[in-house]
């Protein structure tokens, strides 16, 4: 057993940027992982009644949690981004070192452009006054 | 160096054959859930999210809701597979590997029950609230 190859094995590697990609998919694919578990505590409000959702949003409204949402913004959109990149991979495109390189450095301009999209639009739809009730 | 395990070696059978099922199940989540999570954080953007009322008409639609189970189930399964990955390499130690393991799929059950049952709820009861 002590014979066979262990991956990932961090400490042995030069440090490179498209290792850091890497990681940071790791990373934002677990940041993701809560994200989909506030995800169902927010559905979980939304069919508790009126007042779990208004508490459940006015907890969603303080600093600290809207921090989280906007780092959530970002490690969803770059997960998405490199995830299609690697999606891209699994065809066998774009594997060559120029190539991963150029597409890495295209995911982290596109996901923090979108990161700042979202965040605004996301802002507008949060300050939208609630409708009138029929 | 073989890469195969004494207990391996003394069976003399083949892989078993299914270990390219996760790595296929990851990809084929992957893609499903890119046209459902951008339906969604599409339709969210133009909702006005503070209201109760807004957010349960929508979500009571049958084919709003059918779709939003389908991305929870989706979420739940491709989290469930990714962090599986990440605690099998980075967690060490045979028992704090399995407690982890175990910890990672109940929470992603209990959330993908909850999620489902919560857009059951919202659907079923739009006649009986608003």
């Amino acid at each position: 057993m002590s014979q066979r190859p262990l991956s990932p094995h961090l400490g042995v590697y030069k440090f490179t940027y498209t290792m850091t990609l890497s990681f940071l998919h790791r990373m934002t694919g677990v940041a993701n992982s809560v994200g989909f578990l506030a995800f169902a505590w927010w559905l979980m409000a939304l069919a508790s009644g009126p007042d779990a959702y208004a508490a459940a949003m006015r907890c969603l409204s303080s600093p600290l949690a809207k921090l989280l949402l906007v780092g959530f913004t970002f490690s969803f959109v770059y997960h998405f981004c490199n995830g299609i990149r690697h999606l891209v991979w699994d065809t066998g495109i774009g594997l060559e070192r120029v190539h991963a390189r150029r597409s890495g450095a295209v995911v982290i301009a596109l996901a923090l452009a979108l990161t700042v999209v979202l965040v605004w639009l996301g802002c507008a739809a949060l300050e939208a006054p609630p409708a009138s009730a029929p | 160096m073989s890469m195969r395990t004494p207990l391996g070696k003394v069976l003399g059978r083949g892989s078993a054959g299914d270990g390219v099922a996760h790595w296929w199940v990851q990809r084929v989540t992957a893609i499903a859930l890119i046209p459902l999570t951008l339906w969604f954080v599409a339709s969210l953007l133009d909702k006005p999210l503070q209201s109760w009322e807004a957010m349960h008409g929508w979500l009571a639609h049958p084919w709003v809701a059918v779709f939003t189970i389908l991305l929870a189930m989706t979420l739940a399964w491709h989290s469930w597979l990714g962090v599986q990955v990440v605690i099998e390499d980075y967690a060490h130690g045979k028992s704090l590997k399995t407690v982890l393991l175990v910890l990672s799929t109940f929470l992603h059950f209990a959330a993908a029950v909850a999620a489902v049952f919560a857009v059951l709820i919202l659907a079923l009861s739009k006649g009986a609230v608003s």
